[in-house]
């Protein structure tokens, strides 16, 4: 291990969602609700990742993520990564893995959608993952990540 | 096999080949009928008002031997109220064999598919799909010139919001052929759906008419007055395309479609030339729907 001094601390239990593209830290933030958050939450943001990269972290004490949400961030981050920690360890690493077609993650932002009308979860399908595209498989109109964030926030 | 209508993005160019093959067969019923589908019922779910749409599914189930029963407007039905479209496709597939559901709100009738145990047919969510009519476009194309391969083909009028010319696009792009826009620069083809056709066919767009090149057919669409913020900007533009018999000398010797109803589009005069074929286009409706409700039921030969 490198002797460089960590800029964030380390937290003793709890998430730490690593990789996130640059900026997108505070979008992280939104999408799990943070802001009323009771417990210890770190944010990093520009961190320099390698010699010319950067990237935003989140760390967050005593907080798991569910699938749907970690498939969320998966929408504005596709290369973020999600650790679970213990005492201060790592007992989980993981790359976000964004499906092909996914559930009920997100509402549809076309109005006119039948899943804004009756009762029944949204499906999107990747177009692109980068810059991001999604299709409604319902009413077929697609949402950049724009479009995501906002319905996120 | 198909089991559903619904969008022309899940219909394969083999699919189409297919449904196209059965309403050449069909041809030979339209005016004197058959018994195919006798016994069988088409439900014909209209949430709103269709003149073409509807009558011509009414008359390709009863040709085949079948029965219609449905509605064309909510006003007398427990939509009004307040019954979901879930509980009113549940409860109509139990008293028929096959669905055709029109419904404003999109997607509604990829949702009646996935609730149904019957088979459904998309007859126009909204503005997304009416993927009869781009079968019908497609078919009376093919019957006009044999062959789609090799036609080059013009979309005039409002292509930013005619779902009509989008499925086609759409549908187009699995043949050989060019397509030419032609639109005023505020409703141009979307980006997504030329994005859609780069790689897989050749496209130009021209704003003006007169800048036309030589086509085999001109599929005129209708320019609707609520696109326009400015009263004065549609007169114009609803003038700039216009088809009558000063501009159709632009059009060479190109077939004239139009998904009808029309406004102004087209002048009347225009009808009885030998290049008009949009009220071929809508009887074509007929064998095309005809192939597609025996296809899904089952009973096609």
């Amino acid at each position: 291990m490198s002797t460089r001094k960590l800029k964030v601390s380390a937290i003793n239990n709890g998430t730490v969602i690593d990789h996130i593209l640059p900026g997108k830290a505070y979008a992280v933030v939104k999408i799990l609700h943070l802001e009323k958050y009771n417990e210890t939450v770190t944010i990093a943001s520009n961190v320099c990742s390698g010699k010319t990269e950067r990237k935003d972290i989140v760390k967050i004490e005593n907080r798991a993520l569910s699938a749907e949400e970690v498939s969320s961030i998966a929408l504005i981050s596709p290369e973020a990564t999600v650790n679970i920690i213990k005492n201060y360890d790592v007992i989980e690493k993981g790359k976000i893995a964004l499906p092909e077609r996914f559930e009920s993650i997100i509402p549809c932002t076309n109005p006119l959608c039948i899943t804004n009308h009756e009762k029944v979860r949204t499906r999107f399908k990747i177009m692109e993952k980068t810059p991001l595209l999604i299709r409604c498989e319902y009413c077929e109109r697609t949402m950049d990540e724009k479009d995501v964030e906002k319905v996120l926030g | 096999m198909l089991e559903d209508i619904i969008s022309i993005r899940d219909i394969s160019k083999a699919e189409i080949e297919f449904i196209h093959e059965k309403a050449k067969e069909m041809e030979r019923y339209v005016s004197c009928g058959t018994d195919l589908a006798r016994g069988k019922i088409l439900a014909s779910l209209f949430f709103e008002p269709s003149t073409r749409t509807m009558m011509s599914f009414q008359s390709a189930m009863q040709r085949l031997g079948g029965s219609v029963i449905g509605f064309s407007d909510t006003n007398n039905t427990s939509v009004k109220k307040g019954e979901t479209l879930i509980d009113t496709v549940l409860t109509m597939e139990k008293y028929s064999d096959v669905i055709a559901i029109r419904n404003p709100l999109e997607g509604s009738a990829r949702l009646a598919a996935e609730v149904a145990s019957i088979p459904v047919i998309n007859a126009g969510d909204g503005a997304n799909q009416h993927p009869t009519q781009t079968l019908l476009d497609l078919y009376t194309m093919k019957k006009e010139f044999k062959a789609l391969d090799g036609l080059r083909i013009a979309l005039l009028g409002d292509l930013k919001y005619g779902r009509t010319v989008h499925s086609l696009a759409h549908a187009l792009s699995m043949y050989d052929v060019e397509l030419v826009f032609v639109s005023p620069e505020e409703l141009r083809m979307p980006k997504g759906v030329r994005k859609h056709l780069n790689g897989k066919i050749p496209y130009t767009e021209i704003v003006n008419l007169d800048e036309l090149p030589e086509v085999d057919i001109v599929y005129a669409t209708r320019i609707q007055k609520e696109r326009f913020a400015d009263p004065n900007e549609y007169e114009r533009t609803k003038d700039a395309y216009r088809i009558d018999m000063d501009s159709i000398k632009l059009l060479g010797n190109a077939k004239i479609m139009h998904p009808l109803p029309r406004i102004s589009e087209i002048s009347n005069d225009i009808d009885l030339m030998k290049n008009a074929i949009y009220f071929q286009q809508a009887k074509n409706g007929i064998p095309v729907r005809m192939a597609i409700l025996s296809i899904l039921l089952g009973v096609e030969r």
